[in-house]
């Protein structure tokens, strides 16, 4: 037999890496380079950024008529975009008809909006149960008297004045923050033991799936009034929130059941063992894991809706993207690259909430690993 | 698990005794059935335990030694006898239920401990949201049972960085911080690697000689030996057979038990 023992007489001190394995150099190798197709596909990149930037520079600040611009400008052979356009008109993307002596109400509420939303959005922030309150309950009924107006001297502008980005904001903003506890509670009834409230649950849940949101919004403008007693009007921006907000509810529902079916049996019986009743069972052990669970489908339904708010002009709402496209067809900003200039700017902006929602859910998932699943 | 040596050999002489009630009933059992669907599972359950006894219940797997002791705090429920836990009957009235999950500490195989908090809010939680403790005096009792398994350093960490025996232990400390009056443990180091299986029995041998009364489904024979007044062996269902761990690991009266444990004590 050979000598088969061992024992170690010293320990090895940690080295540092070899250069080929950190460094700028190493992350090109590996990202990049790492093999004939990656550096095929590098290259086609590259290439193709080389052949796209210079087109989009020219069209966007190259050649494009900057705010203060004219339109006889912004009429001369290959112009770039018209932000003179967007610039004279934006008054109305952001407030659609509402009177223009009376912006200052819609300002107020985007202030009120930043000043008790963002303290609320941000964790370590303090008071954050008075912030609660007063953004879920003083911010709309503030709101609501500030808009409409009709008392304290303010004056009456009916819904059907307010337009832009001002009801897109209303929408998503009220459909959000309803559509949430509302697909919760769907979420836990769909799970209940108690057959009445199950069968309720699933019946709304796969109804309202089923059905695209321009039908419920339809059903919401038209058939609501056929069934109300004669006389009662439902105002058209109420019909289309609680349509928007029952219609993301549904999926709300279904993305937090995901997530509830993720947790373990264990999780539920060592709350029961603890003597924690259904409701602070599921609030405070349930809940805080399956929602984390789905963050990014939870924000996936926020973005939707936010994107479906565009669809509230089939029953007569003027929101960002129609007011967009109201103004692309006024004849005294007639130019080529008008209606471009402005479906541009709207996808934008559009683009800057929902791009926001997501960073922000993404800060939030950091935030919330725990590092162990178990 | 075949570990018959005692757990902790080098414990010192004077421990305390632990005293067993003559009068007062913790848990009593009578006549209780249990299917699962078209299953019988468990079958004329008769079991009645005083205050301070350390009861370990062995069988086979599959034998519905689990099972029973969920039924004790209707994790599962009966269809068929009586299940009285500190004098409160278990009925399908959820009220009583959480009433006697209050008093009922119960340790998982899983430790089942809540990964989304911290281990002293795990501690913390039912204090604070059953029993209404104000949130400082929580804490404070939960570091007192944190010290108690040795592991108060660990208080502000996340249950998954900690390793097996060390959650274990926590979970321990969770039930205990509900001043429970009898204690459950469900398999409670068969999950474990093996060099922590010690540290928790340690724990659990501890609570025994303080005079918590426990039920333990186990294959730890050694802590069977050591700790435990009475073991119950269980079989397809049954109670087979019942003595003080003397007698039963030396002289096994029924055929099944013998088998058993000839299996285990290779």
């Amino acid at each position: 037999m050979t000598d088969i023992a061992f024992v170690r007489s010293e320990m090895t001190a940690a080295q540092p890496a070899p250069r080929s394995n950190a460094g700028v150099a190493a992350w090109l190798r590996r990202n990049l380079f790492a093999n004939a197709t990656d550096t095929v596909l590098t290259i086609l990149a590259v290439v193709f950024l080389l052949w796209i930037i210079p087109g989009l520079y020219g069209f966007l600040i190259g050649r494009a008529v900057p705010p203060g611009g004219t339109v006889e400008q912004c009429r001369v052979e290959n112009v770039g975009a018209c932000w003179a356009y967007v610039a004279s008109e934006i008054e109305f993307f952001i407030y659609g008809f509402y009177p223009m002596a009376e912006y200052w109400r819609p300002n107020l509420v985007f202030a009120l909006l930043a000043l008790l939303g963002a303290p609320l959005l941000i964790p370590h922030a303090p008071l954050k149960v008075i912030n609660a309150v007063l953004f879920f309950v003083v911010f709309p009924i503030a709101s609501v008297v500030l808009l409409a107006g009709g008392m304290f001297g303010l004056r009456y502008v009916p819904t059907e004045q307010w337009g832009g980005l001002l009801v897109t904001l209303i929408i998503s903003v009220v459909g959000i923050s309803c559509a949430l506890p509302i697909g919760i509670l769907l979420a836990l009834g769909r799970q209940s033991k108690l057959p009445v409230i199950k069968s309720l649950s699933v019946c709304f849940i796969e109804l309202v799936r089923a059905v695209p949101l321009i039908t419920v919004l339809f059903m919401a403008s038209i058939m609501l009034p056929l069934f109300m007693p004669q006389g009662t009007t439902v105002d058209k921006l109420l019909r289309a929130l609680v349509g928007v907000t029952l219609f993301a509810s549904a999926y709300m529902a279904e993305v937090v059941r995901g997530g509830m079916q993720a947790i373990g049996r264990g999780q539920y019986e060592a709350a029961q063992a603890l003597g924690l009743g259904y409701w602070r069972r599921m609030g405070l052990v349930v809940l805080p894991q399956a929602l984390k669970h789905v963050i990014p489908g939870i924000v996936g339904t926020f973005i939707s809706l936010f994107k479906d708010t565009s669809l509230v002009y089939i029953v007569g709402m003027k929101d960002l993207l129609e007011a967009v496209k109201t103004k692309n067809d006024a004849i005294e900003w007639a130019a080529p690259t008008q209606a471009v200039t402005g479906y541009i700017f709207a996808a934008a902006v559009f683009w800057i909430f929902c791009f926001s929602m997501s960073r922000y859910a993404r800060f939030w998932e950091r935030r919330l690993d725990t590092g162990h699943k178990r | 698990m075949s570990d018959i040596s005692p757990v902790a050999a080098d414990r010192p002489a004077d421990r305390p005794r632990m005293e067993v009630s003559e009068t007062e009933v913790a848990v009593e059992i009578i006549g209780m059935n249990k299917w699962f669907a078209d299953f019988h599972v468990l079958r004329d359950i008769n079991l009645k335990v005083m205050k301070g006894e350390r009861i370990v219940i062995a069988g086979p797997s599959g034998s519905g030694k689990s099972t029973l002791i969920r039924c004790i705090n209707r994790l599962e429920d009966h269809q068929k006898g009586q299940i009285i836990v500190n004098g409160t009957e278990l009925t399908n009235d959820l009220k009583r239920v959480d009433e006697v999950r209050r008093e009922v500490g119960m340790v998982f195989q899983h430790f089942n401990l809540f990964p989304h908090l911290t281990i002293l809010q795990n501690l913390t939680l039912a204090p604070i949201w059953v029993r209404g403790i104000p949130k400082a005096q929580a804490e404070e009792t939960a570091m007192m049972y944190l010290e108690r398994v040795r592991i108060p350093e660990q208080a502000k960490k996340y249950p998954g960085q900690l390793s097996g025996g060390q959650q274990q232990r926590v979970a321990i400390a969770r039930s205990l911080c509900m001043s429970p009056k009898i204690m459950l443990f469900d398999e409670p180091t068969s999950a474990l690697d093996p060099e922590m299986v010690k540290e928790v029995l340690e724990v659990m041998i501890n609570l025994a000689e303080e005079g918590m009364t426990m039920l333990c489904v186990t294959h730890e024979m050694g802590f069977a030996r050591q700790v435990a007044n009475r073991v119950v062996f269980m079989d397809q269902g049954q109670i087979i057979e019942q003595n003080d761990p003397e007698s039963f690991f030396s002289n096994p009266q029924h055929e099944r038990t013998r088998l058993f444990l000839s299996q285990i004590l290779h």
